[in-house]
């Protein structure tokens, strides 16, 4: 770990504990993660930085490929061959994941951190009960729990995520994909998490429905005071339901604010593009898209993986990569837009 | 002139007898060659919308009316009548990942339906059309020809299969839920793309979505369906900023817009797998505002020039007939 990135780490946790008591659930700090192809090495992640509260909730946006999903993966230590965690801490309450032996990491999943797969709804077991699911997930999880202990614990999940008591001796078939979706929230509660990490829980539903089940989540977040990072892509999800925002660009986080920083001051030009992207009600029939295309990890341009899409692209953007810095306020950016005032700041 | 297509009473069931589905409930429209227009089918899962893409591509034959396109059932099309539907009639599908055979390059997907199609007399000829295509929809040509499909995005493999639809010279274009899959940042591009093809070359597009913001920023008119039934229609101003039907209102209210000002709703949600469907209305048993008047159904009542609801709220209003829906649809 460079002292830089160290420095700016203690930073933005002593202006986050300024603003709030509350205790940090989750540290994760220079995680590394690469996977090896033919084609050569890609870096899907580059020195991921991230801390959260108890409580608090964070989305997680970026194109397909930034590695948003890389990052969940890594975070519950699932990351498979050609990939490999290659160097980082991701710290839970007091557990260091990344010391833990395999069995324990087992038991961690799920009791610690717990993880909400994308498409987890199309996950279920079409041929056993939903209330089974429920029960194995505990056992796989947990020890010193009775038969009699987990069935009340599946049951009291299901109704916190308002389904009735009959789902549990339901199959899969039975259900519509918003419950079926709430099901897995369920199966992601069972054991009260630190941490949930759900990857696009409502991108196959409806409006309707998406409300409903990110509703479902927040209160759930609120009853367990668990910290939730939400991956997605609909900006619109992350301004309604979402404490903050981190934006993910070619492996790397080029910006985590608070939901309304981002949205009325975005800083790094690539949120920028973002948010101007965004539909609005005003300007009906005007659109604004991201010029170019995600750079591919195998073959990332020199400098800053995002300078040939920038609009305000410097010189030395080309050969010099940006580090992570933290703004006045604990913002944090990677650009060098900002690296002036950082430098400032500092004096 | 009769009009491009037209749907008379059209009702699809499925399983028809004691454990029908209906799929789509006596729904009438047309849209005109001349005015060409895109018109929104928003609702949500199980609403119809999918049905109605099928029974407009012939895909699936209607249970009861017609679907005339210049005048003809489209279930007694023959011959060169028949290519001539095939050719003119285009579809956009949800996943631009699952459409593409990953053995084939782009070129191999753009040339089968130029030969089936006898489009181009010539290679050269072939190879201008497809340019002219890729270009159309925003695309380099030399960067696209020759590559497989897992060499390129999301945005850029959907936008090569409107470039197809092009070629094609449709004068209707179907688009299910065609940015539903894409990242939200491509998204701009693909609806821009949607709106040319409208604007320059004279398409008319029925975009199917679930997606109210998206219809708001491309669409003329709209028709909101829930459970086969149209529930509101009219100009997409006027249903998407002052929704009148209890389930537009519910729609509207859920949109998350990237706007922190602009919060969800307090509005109680019911969930839908709750409801049932009685002989009534067939929001019935989530609609906030439901009276005993609502146990029959009811029908459109014209609210504005361009918009009409199905919801007793407003029976005071003119009622509106079935078959005279397009009224209310601006082009």
């Amino acid at each position: 770990m460079t002292t830089t990135t160290q420095a700016a780490a203690t930073q933005a946790a002593t202006t986050q504990a300024a603003q709030s008591e509350r205790e940090t659930v989750l540290t994760v700090t220079d995680l590394v993660v690469s996977y090896y192809t033919d084609a050569g090495r890609a870096k899907a992640l580059d020195k991921v930085n991230l801390t959260l509260k108890a409580g608090e909730k964070i989305g997680l946006v970026g194109e397909s490929g930034s590695g948003k999903s890389t990052m969940a993966l890594a975070m519950m230590r699932m990351i498979k061959a050609p990939g490999r965690i290659e160097a980082g801490n991701v710290v839970v309450g007091d557990i260091d994941l990344m010391s833990l032996s395999d069995k324990d990491m087992l038991q961690a999943r799920l009791s610690q951190i717990a993880y909400i797969p994308q498409g987890a709804m199309n996950s279920l077991n079409p041929v056993t009960r939903i209330g089974s699911q429920l029960v194995d997930a505990m056992k796989a999880h947990t020890k010193d729990v009775s038969k009699e202990e987990m069935k009340e614990r599946a049951i009291a999940a299901l109704e916190s995520v308002e389904l009735k008591p009959e789902v549990f001796k339901m199959y899969a078939h039975e259900l519509s994909g918003g419950m079926k979706q709430r099901v897995c929230i369920a199966i992601g509660i069972l054991l009260e998490p630190k941490v949930i990490i759900a990857d696009e829980p409502t991108s196959a539903l409806d409006v309707v429905t998406q409300r409903q089940v990110m509703e479902t989540i927040n209160r759930i977040q609120e009853q367990i005071g668990a910290a939730v990072i939400l991956i997605g892509h609909d900006m619109g999800l992350m301004a309604q339901s979402m404490d903050k925002v981190a934006v993910m660009y070619a492996g790397r986080l080029v910006e985590v604010s608070t939901v309304r920083e981002m949205f009325t001051d975005p800083k790094h030009p690539y949120s920028q593009a973002l948010i101007r992207s965004l539909p609005k009600l005003e300007e009906k029939g005007v659109f604004e898209g991201i010029p170019g295309m995600a750079p591919s990890l195998l073959r990332l341009p020199n400098g800053c993986a995002f300078h040939p899409r920038c609009r305000d692209v410097m010189d030395h953007c080309k050969t010099t990569r940006p580090e992570n810095q933290v703004l006045t306020g604990g913002r944090r950016v990677t650009c060098h837009l900002y690296a002036e005032e950082n430098e400032k700041a500092v004096a | 002139m009769a009009p491009l297509l037209e749907f008379k009473n059209v009702s699809k069931i499925y399983n028809p007898g004691k454990d029908e589905t209906v799929a789509l409930d006596n729904l009438s429209f047309t849209l005109k060659e001349e005015e060409p227009t895109i018109l929104t089918v928003a609702g949500e899962s199980g609403s119809g919308k999918t049905t109605l893409a099928m029974l407009l591509l012939g895909f699936i034959s209607a249970t009861h009316g017609q679907i005339l396109y210049k005048g003809k059932d489209i279930d007694n099309l023959r011959g060169k009548e028949k290519v001539a539907f095939r050719k003119e009639v285009q579809a956009v599908f949800q996943d631009p990942f699952a459409v593409f055979n990953p053995f084939y390059t782009v070129d191999h997907l753009l040339e089968v339906p130029i030969n089936r199609f006898k489009i181009a007399s010539n290679k050269h000829e072939a190879r201008e059309k497809m340019n002219e295509a890729l270009t159309a929809v925003g695309l380099q040509p030399d960067e696209i020809l020759g590559r497989y499909p897992h060499q390129l995005s999301g945005g850029q493999r959907q936008r090569i299969n409107i470039a197809r639809a092009l070629i094609m010279r449709p004068k209707i274009l179907i688009a299910d839920e065609p940015v539903s899959m894409v990242d939200a940042s491509l998204r701009a591009n693909i609806l821009e793309t949607l709106q040319v093809l409208q604007k320059d070359y004279g398409v008319s597009i029925i975009y199917i979505t679930h997606d109210l913001t998206t219809a708001f920023h491309i669409a003329d008119s709209i028709m909101v369906l829930y459970r086969g039934s149209v529930m509101e229609a009219g100009g997409v101003d006027e249903v998407i900023k002052t929704p009148q039907h209890p389930y537009t209102q519910l729609l509207v209210d859920s949109i998350p817009w990237p706007d922190l000002n602009r919060r969800w709703g307090q509005t109680d949600l019911v969930p839908s797998e709750d409801s049932v469907i009685g002989t009534g209305c067939k929001f019935y048993s989530r609609c906030p505002h439901a009276m005993d008047v609502c146990k029959s159904r009811p029908g459109l009542f014209q609210l504005e020039p361009y918009q009409t609801a199905s919801c007793y709220l407003y029976k005071d209003k003119p009622e509106l007939k079935t078959e005279a829906l397009s009224s209310v649809l601006p082009v």
